[in-house]
């Protein structure tokens, strides 16, 4: 008994460490990703000083930022404007836990598992409502007040594509849905799905071309315009943290999750495969972010409630027809 | 007895875009009375570049103004020079060879393309694209070059003088323009592969601030944003000045006014542009390329004006001579000023991105408005 | 009517999509285009203008300007200050201070038209940069006998 329990202390206790540190190399890897991608599509070379091809630029940056002056403006809620950064950085370390990288590789398996996902990102719209509302600052607000509408109306469009899919597995738990996945992975079964899920995550991470409530050429960097140090870098952490859960749960509902071609060391290689496809995902995000002008909010909107949603929906009933024949 | 205050209504605020905005082109303040999202009314406030050229223009000798015309509008500087020299040379009749026409045609027009380069790029920033702004560049980087060769500068061109110009071009000048002008047509597919036919980039221009040909008449609005709205008023081919009647090319016009519109206008007068240099490259004569001119430029007394087509519209010049040769007025009518007063009728009631869509439509910079 | 608005709307959009995403994915495996410019430089035009130099006659090997001070009046900015006396036994007067106040000068080039003996002309100097306005005024002489 006690060495079970101890057993399992010490595996939470590693689990906690490799989460967290995985989120923060996840914003390494992401930033460069993105600032070297971004600049070959721009046609220049991108990042180049520190390090070779500028590998080491991005721990740099980070040690730049702890460095520097925390600012509260004037005016300010200093409650909710410490705490929003805080608070934007918990609801993507949670849902790592429940995230199968491969058969042997998962920290928690719960039957619920996609629900407590869902639940957990959808914490994400209360930081920034708080970040906006305690910057006393009139763009930091719009930034903001836009960010809600659209993380709100963009979860539903998110729920019915998933939904399809779990009316295929009859399971909640994530690891029943990658195995369930052994035969066919069911981005070809629910083409649509794929597609909608997609897009709703485009509007989910607040990236663009649905990146209003961000870095606005309207609106001078939105909701995290007051924030410098340690806070904004906390909100680019969460940002990126937030796109790899976003691409994850994707990749296990769609893409087959840690199925591939069998690699040695058995239950342990699926990960290869599992990072493979989420950071594919990921680097496609990237890729219609420097592509795309933004789309205007009412237009959002309207695409969200018109056009996402109907087919949204009507996926979920046909699925639901055929599953029942 | 003071002016009425306007007690705002409840839940209305102002917005302050502030002189120093990313996507005000130069140090335009709009104020912005808002209520949610929608614009009740914007007020531009102007000034904040002044730098008063008119009144240099009255302490110096008339050749000596030259440097300043590039400095009001940089980014599209040799149309500037063109009429300043062209006012002179009407006001005291100082003949200019062929060459030097065909040369200043040349230039101008290659300046007109930098300048819609430049504005195209600024458009999609405003819109959030990033990407096409350096693709347009790439593209201007090579104008400037070819420019550099002969001229000096890159942007604030004192290339053009009383009676000519001031330097000859050469063979390699021509060589570079042709090339240039292959290349440029071929990057037009990209243009209008990633941004004209984008769904999203057209679903924020189009029926976006519509201003029709009576709203332009009554403020004066001039270039694209008049030719966008369907008056095919355009200086180089109403009033033709310098050799451009000798030149085939179109006006492009649009039918509703709206900024996709005033987008395609401009996007086919870049390629107008590249026919009028091909022509000019063709038939460019042998000869001088300054004209004789006095030592000391005295202005006759009494006044005159030129127009010439800059980029942005219509640009006049008046002077007002008395005998020496400094100016005793020089007025300057410059589009922008036009262009930007739309702007308080037109956005009333819009939505504050598609104030950002179109004053980047209307092209202004703001420099030259203040002067 | 309306559906197959609708529909062929979300056709038509998705295409140009699809189309963008080629562009930018054949511009990233283009080559680049910039310069990383503190390591490595471009060739500069020799018709660049910068600011203006004292020019060396090629035969003599003196300077040419004759203090007529057609430069200085010609300056729209009033930058150029040129005095010179007249020694003994000499016909023309010599070039005894030649001060350019660069943080004025517009590059306009009327000093090098106006000048009737060609005694200065532009430099290739792009890159400059100081501390204090004074770095910037520069006395041409000392910098021509610098140059050697």
């Amino acid at each position: 008994m006690e060495t079970t329990v101890l057993y399992e202390l010490l595996r939470m206790l590693l689990a906690v460490v490799l989460v967290v540190s995985f989120v923060f190399l996840n914003a390494m890897i992401m930033g460069y990703l993105e600032r070297k991608i971004s600049a070959h599509i721009q046609r220049r070379p991108g990042l180049m000083e520190v390090g070779p091809h500028g590998i080491l630029q991005l721990l740099i940056d980070g040690l730049k930022l702890i460095g520097k002056q925390l600012v509260v403006p004037k005016d300010a809620d200093r409650t909710l404007f410490r705490a929003a950064p805080l608070l934007s950085f918990a609801p993507v370390v949670l849902p790592l836990i429940v995230i199968p990288f491969s058969p042997k590789l998962q920290v928690r398996d719960f039957d619920i598992g996609l629900i407590f996902i869902l639940a957990i990102s959808s914490l994400n719209v209360l930081a920034i409502l708080m970040a906006g509302w305690g910057s006393n600052n009139k763009y930091s607000l719009f930034g903001a007040m836009r960010s809600v509408a659209q993380n709100i109306s963009y979860e539903i469009p998110m729920l019915l594509s998933l939904l399809a899919v779990i009316l295929m597995t009859n399971t909640f738990s994530m690891q029943g849905i990658v195995q369930a996945q052994g035969k066919i992975w069911f981005f070809l079964v629910q083409p649509v799905a794929f597609l909608i899920y997609i897009v709703a995550s485009f509007a989910e991470t607040n990236r663009a071309p649905f990146d209003l409530p961000e870095a606005e050429s309207e609106l001078t960097a939105g909701y995290h315009t007051e924030y410098s140090g340690m806070g904004f870098s906390l909100f680019m952490l969460a940002e990126y943290a937030n796109m790899f859960v976003v691409c994850s749960i994707a990749t296990v509902l769609f893409l087959g999750g840690w199925h591939g071609i069998p690699l040695p060391f058995g239950a342990y290689s699926g990960a290869i495969w599992f990072f493979i496809k989420a950071y594919g995902l990921m680097l496609f995000m990237i890729w219609v972010r420097w592509t795309y002008p933004r789309t205007r909010f009412d237009q959002l909107m309207n695409f969200c409630w018109k056009y996402m949603i109907p087919f949204a929906l009507v996926n979920l009933l046909v699925t639901a027809v055929l599953v029942k024949l | 007895m003071t002016e009425p205050v306007k007690i705002p209504q409840p839940h209305r605020f102002f917005l302050n875009m502030g002189p120093q905005h990313p996507s005000t082109h130069g140090v335009l303040r709009v104020i912005l009375e808002m209520d949610g999202e929608y614009i009740i009314e914007p007020q531009p406030v102007l000034g904040y570049g002044h730098r008063m050229h008119e009144k240099m223009a009255e302490c110096r000798a008339c050749t000596a103004f030259m440097p300043n015309t590039a400095r009001m509008d940089y980014a599209a500087a040799l149309p500037y020079n063109h009429g300043y020299a062209a006012l002179i040379e009407r006001m005291t009749g100082i003949e200019v060879p062929p060459r030097a026409e065909y040369i200043r045609v040349i230039t101008s027009e290659l300046n007109r393309i930098a300048s819609h380069l430049l504005w195209f790029g600024a458009l999609l920033l405003d819109l959030g694209a990033f990407t096409p702004i350096l693709y347009s560049f790439d593209d201007r980087e090579q104008i400037l070059d070819i420019l550099e060769d002969i001229t000096g500068s890159r942007l604030t061109y004192c290339y053009f003088r009383v009676g000519g110009v001031s330097k000859d071009i050469d063979d390699k000048f021509v060589e570079r323009t042709r090339a240039f002008i292959k290349r440029l047509r071929q990057r037009f597919d990209i243009f209008e592969k990633l941004v004209t036919g984008n769904v999203i980039f057209i679903k924020r221009v189009e029926g976006i601030g519509i201003i029709d040909a009576d709203m332009c008449r009554r403020y004066g609005a001039t270039g694209p944003v008049a030719r966008g709205s369907g008056i095919a008023y355009d200086v180089r081919k109403n009033e033709p000045y310098s050799v451009y009647s000798e030149f085939d090319f179109d006006i492009p016009v649009g039918e509703n006014g709206d900024s996709l519109d005033r987008y395609m206008v401009r996007m086919r007068e870049m390629e107008q542009s590249l026919r009028i240099i091909e022509q000019a490259l063709d038939a460019l004569p042998e000869g001088p390329y300054r004209g004789k001119v006095p030592k000391k430029i005295k202005l006759p007394a009494g006044d005159c004006c030129f127009s010439v087509e800059a980029a942005r519209g219509e640009l006049t010049y008046y002077l007002v001579g008395d005998g020496s040769d400094v100016p005793y007025r020089l007025k300057i009518r410059v589009p922008s000023y036009s262009n930007l007063s739309v702007v308080p009728e037109l956005c009333r009631g819009m939505l504050l991105s598609d104030l950002v869509a179109a004053m980047g439509s209307l092209d202004l910079v703001i420099p030259e408005i203040d002067r | 009517m309306k559906n197959s608005g609708y529909f062929r709307e979300l056709y038509v959009g998705g295409k140009s999509l699809i189309i963008g995403l080629g562009v930018t994915l054949k511009a990233f495996v283009q080559p680049i285009v910039t310069v990383q410019y503190p390591r490595e430089k471009l060739e500069i035009t020799p018709n660049y203008r910068g600011h203006i130099e004292l020019v060396r006659d090629p035969e003599t090997g003196e300077c040419t300007c004759i203090v007529c001070g057609m430069c200085a009046r010609a300056c729209p900015s009033g930058c150029i200050t040129v005095s010179g006396e007249k020694k003994e036994g000499e016909k023309k007067k010599s070039l005894t201070e030649f001060r350019l106040d660069f943080t004025k000068c517009s590059l306009c080039g009327s000093c090098v038209e106006t000048c009737p003996k060609g005694a200065i002309d532009y430099s290739q100097d792009y890159n400059i940069a100081g501390f204090t306005r004074e770095e910037f005024h520069y006395d041409l002489i000392k910098r021509l006998e610098e140059k050697g």
